[in-house]
């Protein structure tokens, strides 16, 4: 699979990470390095070969459903995001955590 | 041109653990605005998820409950998109592998039964809670629901109708209430619906581009919502327009459906197995634990309550909408067949007036009172001992209707006396039905000789009514019969009076 510059932009759109135009074109060769490798290891006949949902072989553990975790908000907050308005003060109000306007 | 229209459902089911999904934080509803909102659910750094066991038995129950299969492993992955009530950017949910396959649920269509067929049903977490309004230029953002599980229930587009929606939801929302896994409170969220509705020309074989109804959290609202979609697509295309694909939200005052704004790359979610949760392995010997656990699935009741006590296909059907329903039935008709202890009437006799009381004066009571059976208060052994007095001819129906208002009353004070911790008083204790049939003369007259009197004064006072009966008019009987029980003040045995009349009548 080959990927384009536009393919990029829009792979950064997605995650929210902003580049100009040089690091877009440095990303493309590294991305397509990638992708390379990636063609070069599925030349390998896995045909008998389970596929693996994670690098280490082992299970899940479960945990039992018990309340453990206390109310910690008042400390949580401290360290919420500052306001935008220069106050210097963590954007936490009611209860709320507060974030730019979102509207459906 | 006549149209089709195709519903498939997917269903959120919120888990009924005391936890979340991957944190030992509660989930209790209704608490202040992030108290529940641990250190996994705001997504610090460096926190991982542990699954938790009791989700995993929710959705092996649900599995076993459809028929499903249920594959030996099952993965985690990260469904990716950003929103304030997400904060790690990403929702824990199931792709590839989910932990419950291919299942069946059997709906009811009027006299119709038809088959749902449930393509899947995966874990994952629920996302929190934006509010909007309450602070200028800001929205709030509560976390306590985030990390709520839910088991998402996917059906192939099998359903034609909103009727046949709307019973499958039902259905589905009797049985996860059934076994357990739900509460099913919709007021709460607890169990909410998102439709893809398609039109497309009757007998074709190809699907039409479908519209998702997003978030329907109530049957009615459901039933308009689809009404109103499908009449919406059929005048698009009959006009000549285009449908496109798009999540539309229903709007319960207008009674219409309306395109949200569609997000940007919406739909590339670019899911990858989560690394933070390792393959979950199911083992036969996990599943058969699990099974040994739960109670006897509605179907096999439903049968069981047509083949051991004779119920129609309709009576069985309403009295399997709820466990609890169909478990006191047994108990009542079980006490029953055991007072009855002579070969005088048979299991099924006993069903019949079991069923008869439960479905009418029994169902008026309890929903005027719009509490659960289980904590109504009134013991299967003492409802049976009032229901033989009608089985055996004592009282008549009415008669046991006179009694009834002060069972429930002591039904009432027990549950109140329970409420507050108290003993319940001597005088609301359960009295003894038949010594208050004697007490208020209640008992039927079934003397031939007595009710024979009482017809012949009827008949000798209602000359014109006779006359009436005879010159062809049915009606007149029933009026006849009433006059009958009225004077016998309600004692007279209605079946003896009938027949007795009817004998009088055609000499």
């Amino acid at each position: 699979m080959a990927l384009n510059i536009t393919d990029i932009k829009s792979i950064a759109h997605l995650a929210r990470i902003e580049i100009n135009e040089q690091e877009a074109a440095t990303t493309l060769t590294k991305l397509s390095g990638i992708l390379g490798l990636i063609e070069q290891m599925q030349a390998v006949d896995t045909k008998d070969i389970t596929p693996m949902s994670h690098s280490q072989n082992v299970v899940q553990r479960l945990r039992e459903d018990v309340v453990t975790q206390t109310n910690q908000r008042e400390e949580f907050q401290k360290i919420a995001p500052i306001l935008g308005n220069g106050s210097g003060l963590p954007a936490v109000q009611d209860g709320l955590y507060l974030v730019p306007q979102v509207i459906e | 041109m006549e149209w089709e229209v195709v519903i498939g459902l997917e269903t959120h089911t919120q888990l009924k653990t005391n936890t979340k999904i991957f944190s030992g934080a509660s989930i209790k509803y209704g608490a202040e605005p992030n108290t529940q909102a641990d250190e996994v659910s705001i997504a610090l750094p460096g926190v991982l998820p542990v699954l938790n066991k009791k989700a995993v038995e929710c959705a092996i129950k649900f599995g076993l409950a459809i028929n499903a299969e249920i594959p030996p492993r099952s993965v985690f992955a990260r469904k990716n998109y950003f929103y304030p009530d997400l904060p790690k950017g990403y929702q824990i949910s199931q792709y590839e592998l989910p932990i419950v396959g291919k299942g069946k649920l059997t709906i009811q269509i009027g006299e119709q039964e038809k088959t749902i067929n449930i393509t899947r049903a995966h874990l994952e977490e629920d996302a929190g809670k934006s509010v909007h309004g309450a602070i200028e230029g800001m929205s709030g953002i509560d976390l306590n629901r985030a990390g709520t599980p839910l088991l998402e229930i996917v059906t192939e587009p099998d359903m034609r109708s909103a009727a046949e929606a709307v019973a499958y939801a039902k259905k589905l929302h009797e049985l996860v209430q059934w076994i357990d896994i739900c509460d099913g409170n919709m007021q709460e969220g607890s169990f909410r619906c998102d439709v893809n509705v398609s039109v497309r020309p009757k007998g074709s074989e190809k699907l039409g581009t479908r519209r998702e109804i997003k978030n329907l959290n109530s049957f009615k609202f459901m039933t308009q919502a689809i009404e109103y979609e499908t009449r919406w697509q059929i005048e698009t295309l009959e006009d000549g327009g285009k449908i496109e694909q798009a999540t539309v939200l229903f709007n319960p005052d207008t009674g219409e459906t309306k395109a949200m704004r569609s997000k940007e790359e919406a739909n590339d979610y670019r899911y990858f197995p989560d690394p933070d949760l390792l393959p979950l392995e199911i083992t036969e010997s996990y599943i058969a634990n699990v099974k040994t656990g739960m109670p006897q699935l509605p179907e096999a009741m439903k049968t069981e309550l047509e083949q051991r006590y004779g119920l129609s296909s309709y009576d069985s059907s309403t009295l399997t909408n709820s466990i609890a329903k169909a478990i006191y039935f047994k108990e009542v008709a079980d006490e029953l067949y055991e007072l009855c202890n002579s070969s005088d009437y048979s299991a099924k006799d006993c069903a019949k007036i079991a069923n008869s009381w439960i479905s009418g004066e029994f169902s008026t009571a309890l929903n005027s009172r719009d509490i659960p059976i289980l904590k109504f208060g009134l013991s299967a052994k003492w409802l049976a001992s009032l229901l033989i007095r009608i089985l055996d001819g004592t009282i008549s129906r009415s008669g046991a209707k006179a009694i009834w208002p002060g069972m429930l009353a002591v039904a009432d004070a027990k549950r109140e006396a329970h409420l507050k911790g108290q003993d319940i008083p001597e005088e609301k204790q359960e009295f003894s039905v038949d010594k208050l049939i004697e007490k208020a003369g209640l008992k039927q007259v079934s003397d031939s000789g007595a009710i024979e009197v009482i017809i012949d004064e009827v008949l000798a006072a209602n000359a014109a009514m006779v006359a009436e009966y005879k010159s062809g008019k049915e009606k007149a009987f029933n009026g006849l019969v009433g006059q009958c029980m009225k004077a016998s003040k309600g004692k007279a045995n209605p079946a003896q009076v009938n027949e007795i009349l009817k004998k009088k009548l055609a000499n």
